[in-house]
């Protein structure tokens, strides 16, 4: 029974990690699937919203207002990103904004250590959602129950802005055939724009979501950018329902072999994205060819 | 009410409209003709903005928008169904169709537009729900006008819409086309089925190699067997 117990409690915490991952694959993939852009700062984006958040917290001693402030200001980022860099990027190729992104994360993490230091920031868990609650198995801490409530209503939010909006229809075509979408009287590139600072405030807030269960330091983004993208690949490029499973996926199998095998827990990850990719290559629910 | 004068467009490095000039008056209806190949689709693609290398004039409603966005170009009330037809792979028929109005300021009007659209063409209507591309063939081509029709667009670029369609329908079509010309639609169409296209058209002209090489009455083209056979034969 008790190990029933640390095995359904391990699973919690894998649920807790994993929504870190599916915020993070939700913003890539919506990014992706409209602007077929893969973007490399998505890492240096969540660690900025890591920064700003526990800066707020610690001037107003207000972890909510972080959850308002930080993906406003990474989401304007985000929008002054699109528009003066990656912009004049369209139509010359994939690897072209992949590149700049890749470069501009370096430049956000250089930015960061001038003005925080190299050194990392401490955060503590805040006030409210401190301490355990029994859920049944044990005792989960509250504040990665908090995780996986608060990634579950923005993804829903999400999901209802996608399915039931009028923006959202657009994306949904836009996504499709941005052609048909253009003929029709819509501004693509608002669009575009919209979407990449979206996508990048869903990182900016993921960021400061994980910040009590991580390590705030200017290098944090790029562990994570990595397991985003196997991620995003295990659910499929541009699926955002893909996003949503594989990012559960990932954070429960690497939470589970944290308990019975240690050892391979940073392998497994990518284990099972071999695996997948061997079984269904355009990942678990993408669509067949996305990629040409 | 569209005006196209000496237009180039370019693919890459390959030169495909080669400086054609094309007018439509208000209200009519006037087809482009040619073989497969001759430059038509682009050309329209061209007049509503989609190609990127082009050069010359295009005058619509007394402007220039030759260097204009396609969006810019629907907002002034030219509409477009490309040649295979598009309907949005996962978006029902109703949302197919809302996609025509977004841009529009009509777009509170929907339920009224979607009835009216819903009378001209009943099978849309049975479907309304369902995946558009879960219609057949005819079908989606019927979603494709009616959602280019949704915004009321002054002038509408049709490129062969009864390519691969059942000949019901195509009648369905055609008759369709005149309505549209008589509710005061201006229609640039282009077809190979030569013959029904010129029954409706009041001018048409004919297209080889990206350049315009014959231009007369539709009356007139229909009596011309040599012309028709030297470049309309499929
Ligand atoms: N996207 C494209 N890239 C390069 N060449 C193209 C493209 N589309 C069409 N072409 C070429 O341009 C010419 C004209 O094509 P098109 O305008 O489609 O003719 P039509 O509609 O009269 O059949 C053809 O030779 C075709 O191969
Ligand atoms: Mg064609």
């Amino acid at each position: 029974m008790a190990d029933v117990n640390l095995f359904l409690l391990q699973l919690f915490t894998g649920l807790a990690l994993g929504s870190v991952y599916v915020l993070l694959a939700t913003g890539l993939s919506l990014i992706f699937g409209m602007l077929t852009v893969v973007s490399f700062a998505h890492g240096a984006f969540f660690m900025v919203g890591a920064y700003i958040g526990v800066y707020q917290y610690g001037v107003t001693g207000n972890f909510w207002i972080s959850l308002v402030v930080v993906p406003l200001v990474v989401g304007t980022v985000g929008l002054l990103t699109e528009r003066f860099l990656v912009r004049p990027l369209y139509g010359r190729g994939i690897d072209y904004p992949l590149l700049l992104t890749f470069g501009l994360s370096y430049v956000l993490i250089e930015i960061v250590r001038i003005f925080f230091g190299v050194q990392g920031i401490p955060i503590s868990t805040p006030e409210g959602l401190r301490g355990a609650v029994n859920i049944g198995v044990g005792h989960f801490p509250l504040y990665r129950l908090f995780l996986i409530v608060a990634t579950a209503v923005v993804v829903g939010g999400l999901w209802l802005f996608i399915e039931r909006t009028r923006f959202g229809l657009i994306i949904r075509a836009g996504a499709r055939d941005p052609e048909i979408v253009r003929v029709l009287g819509i501004d693509i590139s608002r669009v575009w724009l919209l979407v990449f600072g979206l996508g990048t405030a869903i990182a900016g807030l993921s960021g400061i979501l994980a910040a009590p269960i991580r390590a705030v330091t200017p290098e944090m983004g790029i562990p994570v950018l990595v397991e985003s993208f196997v991620v995003t690949v295990v659910g499929g490029m541009g699926s955002l329902a893909g996003a949503v499973v594989a990012g559960l996926l990932v954070g429960v199998v690497f939470s589970l072999t944290s308990l019975y095998a240690p050892a391979f827990a940073e392998t497994s990850i990518f284990a099972l994205m071999a695996l997948v990719l061997l079984v269904r290559p355009q990942g678990l629910l993408g669509r067949a060819g996305l990629m040409g | 009410m569209l005006a196209v004068d000496k237009l180039h467009a370019w693919y890459g490095r390959s030169h495909v409209v080669q400086g054609i000039s094309l007018e439509v008056k208000a209200g009519e209806i006037v087809t482009l003709m040619g073989r497969n190949g001759a430059g038509k689709t682009t050309t329209l693609r061209t007049v509503m903005g989609l190609v990127a290398r082009r050069a010359g004039s295009v005058r619509f409603d007394g402007a220039e928008i030759l260097s204009e966005p396609p969006h810019r170009r629907f907002r002034r009330g030219l509409g477009y169904v490309p040649e295979d037809r598009r309907i949005v792979p996962g978006l029902s028929v109703r949302e197919n169709l809302r996609l025509g109005l977004l841009a529009s300021p009509r777009l509170r009007e929907e339920q009224r537009l979607i009835e009216r659209i819903a009378g001209t063409f009943p099978r849309l209507k049975e479907r309304i729900d369902q995946d558009g591309t879960s219609l057949s063939g005819g079908e989606q081509q019927m979603l494709a006008i009616a959602r280019a029709m949704m915004s009321e667009p002054k002038m509408i670029l049709l490129d062969e819409p009864s390519e691969g369609i059942m000949p019901v329908l195509v009648d369905e079509m055609f008759a369709l086309f005149r309505k549209m010309k008589e509710s005061g639609t201006t229609i640039l169409l282009v077809e190979q089925n030569v013959e029904r296209a010129l029954a409706i058209s009041d001018r048409a002209y004919i297209m080889d190699h990206g350049e315009i090489v014959f231009h007369d009455s539709a009356a007139n083209l229909i009596a011309n067997q040599e012309i028709q056979e030297r470049y309309c034969s499929i």
